[in-house]
């Protein structure tokens, strides 16, 4: 059986980040396993730029930000295996995985940093009736076409849901000589970053419909057209709205959710509204020295906010292979109050917060001019003004460690208040 | 010239043609699809019924109880998944209790075996998640569930095996009657043939039109479905079906052979016999009807939906004979529910009216029932997964995130005789897209095996049918430069 310190899974932007961290705080026998042919993850298909403002303070594209760590990661001399594939995480830390050349293997490991990042939510999980023709994708399916194999996927395209990678593909498609007839969102704002909807709609003269859904896929074989049409506020659709669009291609872009099949299958707790596992401020889940990081625990905006959460995760793992991490003491819950839909992390043990306790969360609809308020069991600890706040746009706070001062059953809230005028 | 055309690749199709295999007879199997089963086979309830259901002195009857004893010797011979999960009929009241009895009665007279009707707290016990409401239900435990698909790719494969030929993308555009036979003019050139098995499903009516006058008609009805990711097949244990009343037969629930849950159908007759769409309205009403068997079904964890056609005839039975005025032209007709359970039995039967009319047939010594067993990696043991790498490499890289199926596998599911040469055939033989991303990460690594293995350009890959192309042209920069004088 192989034997490892550390086994970081998935080599995206979450796992390499981690695993440099967990090299940095004085862990050496570390494996990175990624399932793909390259490291970098989806990032090596998002060739637009804006990546790394807030790490780098430059603009990259995505394959150079996760080239940066993939050159850091070799440098460190830290091992990975590409094209490989973990099967299960099973008792006492032992992965079973494989591929072509080791064959299968059984890994065991002091800590595990889990960081398979998510996937897409597809045609199935949002029904929509028609027939099941070919040129229906979901946007980073299409991307990964484009971008990668370099093929294209169509030539009039209808995009389903605003989501980042749903609005980066009509830039995407039209610079490449398709034409991007509309972008319909079923609620009455925008899943994507503001910037997106500027860049790669405005800028394109693509129309955003925003309260609007899509009715039926027409064509057997390939897509031939679809219909759309406004819905209430009850998201049901109004009759007599309805238009039809001429187009090959349906782009969806609905949503993404944490892929943690092998989590599961392992028996860790899984929030369900974040989809990804229950952690702890170490980034660790409810299985001791499991730790998660990056889209697995939750679906980020920015790979920045992915890579500051993974050192997190691989510091901690460090620690704990370290046996730095305290395990027994008081535990506080973080708890969404009014306008927060969910707050990572959702446990926190004091002491061992390191400097600064960082709590990102989203908020569950657009809201102006708000206060955001922290309580710690009821008590005011920190208050911030927001001039705009949207689903699509992750919120962080950060809370000094020498305000959590807490006895037994702690609840931390953060929650919006309308700013008196 | 053959001796024999099965014309449509369905399950019953393919079963009699595997039938036939077992003679010395040539026989060719055609279809206008690309693919085998693309009709009614690939999208159905799956189940086989135990054969209560059937009226009494009926084909249908007679066969279906047949059929369902044969089954797990097939599957078994041809390494296909059949699980013998047995079902329940729920009633919820006095009336629909009353009508199980009647089902339990006409299940004597079918001769079903070991059926019971169970009291509130023996459904209970056995199903715990299904409705307070249920009072009762009537258990058959021979019913099963089978992948009707697979089914019928490995009947056809093992036809195939032995001897049988298979053409594809051949449709049938008129058929010619003279002295020695037939000849049957399709898109693909005409076929000479002394018999022919019409096994068309919705088009055995203009098929039987070709040589004889109107003897039945045939009608679709629509049947649509949701199918619930894997893992949520355990919610019931056994096939959950309602108690029919003058409503209707209710709409069943039951997990799938890969452990998923798969709701569904209603009944709605159309015209089109090539309608095969969902809609909103009728995927809310299976939804609603199913909360009568139990409200525990995930619909969040819905994968995808699908609808299916049944081939129904105005004769209300199986049609299975050869045609008055056409000698030699054997009607396999009218074959909805029951005719998946049925199969087996129906191919014996259709076997047996040919034996009527050229007499007892020829058996090949050399017939091989079985087929080369199918690799399924993550069926396998860690020990067996190991051997299997060692042996060959392809089955070290799983291509298919959600469902973990490996290169090997996909490259088998090319090569066999029937093999797949489509993105959606391949996911129907080896499964790489039928997880819940539906073939998002495992869409492109399939094309692009399968274009490597059939020596294709991957434009030219299709999703399914043969107009379905997937992707259009290179992007400015994979363009080969153009050329300027």
């Amino acid at each position: 059986m192989l034997k490892y310190d550390i086994v970081v899974v998935g080599g995206g932007p979450a796992g390499l980040a981690a695993a440099i961290e967990a090299k940095k705080n004085g862990v050496d026998n570390i494996l990175v396993i990624e399932r793909d042919r390259e490291l970098g993850g989806i990032l090596q298909q998002c060739i637009h730029n804006g990546f790394g403002l807030h790490v780098f303070k430059e603009e990259l594209t995505g394959p150079e930000y996760a080239e940066k760590f993939i050159v850091e990661l070799k440098e460190m001399g830290i091992e990975y295996k590409l094209d490989t594939m973990v099967l299960e995480i099973g008792e006492e830390r032992v992965i079973s995985a494989i591929n072509t050349e080791d064959g299968f293997m059984s890994i065991k490991a002091g800590a595990i940093i889990l960081s398979m990042g998510c996937r897409e939510r597809t045609r199935g999980a949002i029904s929509i009736p028609g027939y099941r023709p070919a040129g229906v994708f979901t946007a980073g399916t299409a991307q990964r076409f484009v971008n990668m194999e370099g093929y294209m996927v169509g030539k009039k395209v209808v995009i389903l849901g605003s989501g980042d990678i749903g609005l980066i593909m009509a830039r995407r498609m039209t610079l490449e000589g398709a034409q991007v007839l509309a972008v319909a969102e079923l609620m009455p704002f925008s899943g994507g970053l503001t910037r997106n909807i500027v860049q790669c709609l405005e800028d394109y003269d693509i129309p955003l419909y925003l309260s609007h859904t899509l009715m039926e896929i027409k064509g057997k074989d390939r897509v031939e057209g679809v219909v759309i049409a406004e819905v209430d506020k009850n998201r049901k659709p109004i009759k007599g709205t309805e238009k039809y669009y001429d187009c090959d291609t349906l782009l969806l872009s609905v949503g993404l959710i944490p892929e943690n099949e092998i989590s599961k299958n392992a028996g860790i707790k899984l929030d369900p509204i974040t989809s990804g596992p229950i952690v702890n401020e170490s980034m660790e889940t409810s299985i001791e020295g499991v730790f998660a990081c990056g889209n697995v625990v939750h679906v980020h905006d920015l790979v920045d906010f992915v890579t500051a959460e993974s050192k997190r995760a691989g510091k901690n793992a460090a620690r704990y292979i370290k046996k730095e991490i305290k395990c027994e003491g008081k535990i506080a819950k973080t708890e969404p109050g009014d306008g927060i839909r969910y707050i990572v992390p959702h446990m926190v043990r004091p002491e061992n917060v390191d400097g600064t306790l960082d709590l990102s969360m989203r908020v569950d609809n657009v809201y102006k001019d708000m206060n955001m308020i922290v309580k710690l069991n009821g008590k005011e600890i920190k208050r911030m003004k927001k001039k705009h706040l949207a689903p699509g746009e992750m919120e962080s706070v950060k809370i000094k460690k020498e305000d959590l001062v807490f006895k037994e059953d702690t609840v931390i809230t953060v929650h919006l208040e309308k700013e008196e005028a | 010239m053959y001796d024999v055309v099965v014309i449509g690749a369905g399950i019953i199709g393919t079963f009699i043609t595997r039938e036939l295999s077992k003679f010395d007879l040539k026989t060719i199997i055609i279809d206008k699809e690309n693919d085998i089963a693309n009709g009614t086979t690939k999208a159905n309830s799956a189940i086989v019924h135990a054969g209560y259901d059937a009226k009494v002195g009926t084909l249908k009857g007679k066969l279906n109880a047949k059929g369902n004893a044969m089954y797990a010797h097939v599957c078994e011979e041809l390494d296909v998944h059949f699980k013998k999960i047995g079902s329940f009929v729920i009633a919820t009241n006095e009336e629909e209790m009353d009508s199980i009895k009647d089902l339990y009665e006409r299940g004597c007279k079918n001769n079903i075996p070991d059926m019971k009707i169970l009291s509130q707290e023996e459904v209970r016990e056995m199903e715990p998640n299904l409705s307070e409401e249920i009072i009762g239900a009537l258990y058959a435990p021979t019913a099963g569930i089978v992948s009707p698909w697979e089914l019928s790719v490995a009947l056809a494969e093992n036809a195939a095996d032995n001897g049988a030929e298979i053409k594809l993308e051949t449709e049938v555009l008129g058929i010619e009657k003279n002295e020695k036979g037939y000849v049957i003019h399709t898109n693909n050139g005409d076929i000479k043939t002394k018999y022919i098995f019409n096994c068309a499903g919705v088009y055995t009516q203009e098929i039987n039109e070709m040589v004889a006058p109107r003897s039945f008609t045939i009608h679709p009805r629509r049947g649509q479905y949701n199918v619930l990711d894997k893992g949520t097949g355990s919610i019931v244990n056994h096939v959950i079906f309602q108690a029919p009343t003058k409503f209707g037969k209710g709409t069943l629930v039951t997990p799938t052979v890969h452990g998923n849950l798969l709701i569904g159908p209603d009944a709605e007759d159309l015209e089109d016999k090539e309608n095969t769409s969902t809609t909103s309205d009728r995927i809310a009403f299976i939804q609603e009807k199913s909360r009568k068997t139990t409200t525990k079904v995930p619909f969040n964890k819905t994968i995808t939906s699908f609808a299916g056609l049944r081939a129904v005839s105005n004769l209300g039975d199986f049609i299975i004979e050869e045609s008055k005025e056409a000698k030699g032209f054997i009607n396999v007709a009218g074959i909805e529910s029951p005719g998946l359970s049925a199969a087996p039995a129906i191919a014996e039967y259709a076997i047996n009216i040919l034996e009527g009319i050229i007499g007892e047939l020829n058996k090949r010594k050399e017939f091989n029932p079985r087929r080369k067993p199918v690799i399924r990696f993550m069926e396998l043991t860690d020990e067996e997964k190991a051997e299997v790498i060692k042996k060959d490499p392809r089955y070290g890289r799983i291509i298919c995130r959600c469902e973990n199926i490996t290169e090997g596998e996909i490259v088998d599911a090319i090569h066999r005789n029937a093999g797949g040469r489509t993105v959606d055939g391949i996911k129907r033989r080896s499964r790489p897209g039928m997880g819940r991303c539906q073939g998002g990460f495992c869409g492109p690594r399939v094309m692009e095996i399968l274009a490597r293995e059939l020596k294709m350009d991957i434009k030219d890959i299709v999703k399914d049918n043969k107009e379905a192309y997937i992707l259009t042209e290179e992007t400015k920069q994979n363009k080969p430069e153009e050329v300027t004088a």
